[in-house]
């Protein structure tokens, strides 16, 4: 399954708070109203977007899955600016 | 009995009236107002989206965290200050200046770390073997290094304040201290406390 997105940001092998910093500098150069799909391999960066999104004004989590990449677990993230 | 009921019926046609009328919108007016300014009292009293964290410690494992819950806030839109104090000044330092300082102020500076490179662990340090030590192992797990994040915040806009009491007794110059630094006292800090949602002390 995959959702439309925009843009995408590969953060594949950083570690907290990488994930969520870089995310939000790219959702900064975002229109409202477009998707970035985020993709990283720390396993912390599923309860970190969603605290995020329970924080930020500005985004929306508009999904999230797991997919596995020559054996290793992507976790991926679909992050809507709102404003 | 029946005089209570006229009065009552002489009461509300009154209302209808047009001076009657100017009265109560006059009355409602002076109340909306009331509230309003009420409003905006309580507004102000209302904490922000805001982190308030005092770094103490001088230690590699403990100023880590505070910038990683820093940048962390700061990526997730909410406001951040950081207040160093005591221990905590070494890690602001860009360079030592023995110029000026007394002598007790001069051993305190050799014996402290300059900026956070010379930073120890809070255990097991072995004379900086052991800061050496978290450092390999954080870049080989592709942790962001200790600099790198205290960039990243600089960056974010957090507010970084040096405090002005702890830089008096240990004799720390404000030009020893990254250039971006505000300097304040404990009136700057709880400012930023009151208005937290999230407060720390490390």
């Amino acid at each position: 399954m995959s959702l439309p997105f925009d843009k995408e940001l590969d953060v594949k092998g950083a570690k907290c708070p990488l994930p969520v910093i870089k995310a939000r500098q790219a959702v900064d150069q975002l229109a409202v109203g477009q998707v970035l799909r985020v993709l990283a391999t720390d396993p912390g960066s599923v309860s970190d977007f969603q605290g995020w999104a329970k924080v930020a004004k500005n985004i929306e989590l508009v999904g999230q899955e797991t997919e596995t990449v020559n054996g290793q677990s992507v976790y991926v993230h679909y992050v809507k600016r709102t404003q | 009995m029946e005089v209570t009921v006229a009065e009552k019926k002489d009461e509300r046609t009154e209302v209808v009236g047009f001076a009657g009328l100017h009265e109560r919108i006059a009355d409602l007016n002076e109340r909306v107002q009331q509230l309003e300014t009420r409003l905006t009292q309580i507004e102000k009293e209302l904490p922000e989206d805001r982190v308030s964290i005092v770094v103490f410690s001088g230690d590699l494992d403990k100023v880590l965290p505070a910038f990683i819950i820093g940048t962390g806030a700061a990526a997730m839109g909410m406001k951040v200050s950081l207040f160093f104090t005591f221990w905590g000044l070494s890690a602001l330092k860009k360079r030592r200046d023995l110029s000026g300082k007394g002598f007790l102020e001069k051993m305190f500076a050799l014996m402290t770390p300059t900026g956070t490179e010379g930073l120890g662990v809070s255990k097991m340090n072995f004379f900086g073997i052991g800061a050496r030590l978290l450092r390999t192992m954080m870049k080989r797990k592709e942790v962001a290094s200790l600099e790198e994040l205290a960039q990243m915040a600089r960056d974010m806009g957090v507010r970084i304040i040096a405090c002005q009491m702890s830089m008096d007794v240990l004799g720390v110059q404000k030009d020893e201290l990254w250039d971006d630094v505000e300097v304040g006292g404990v009136a700057a800090f709880l400012a930023d406390a009151t208005k937290s949602k999230v407060t720390l002390f490390i």
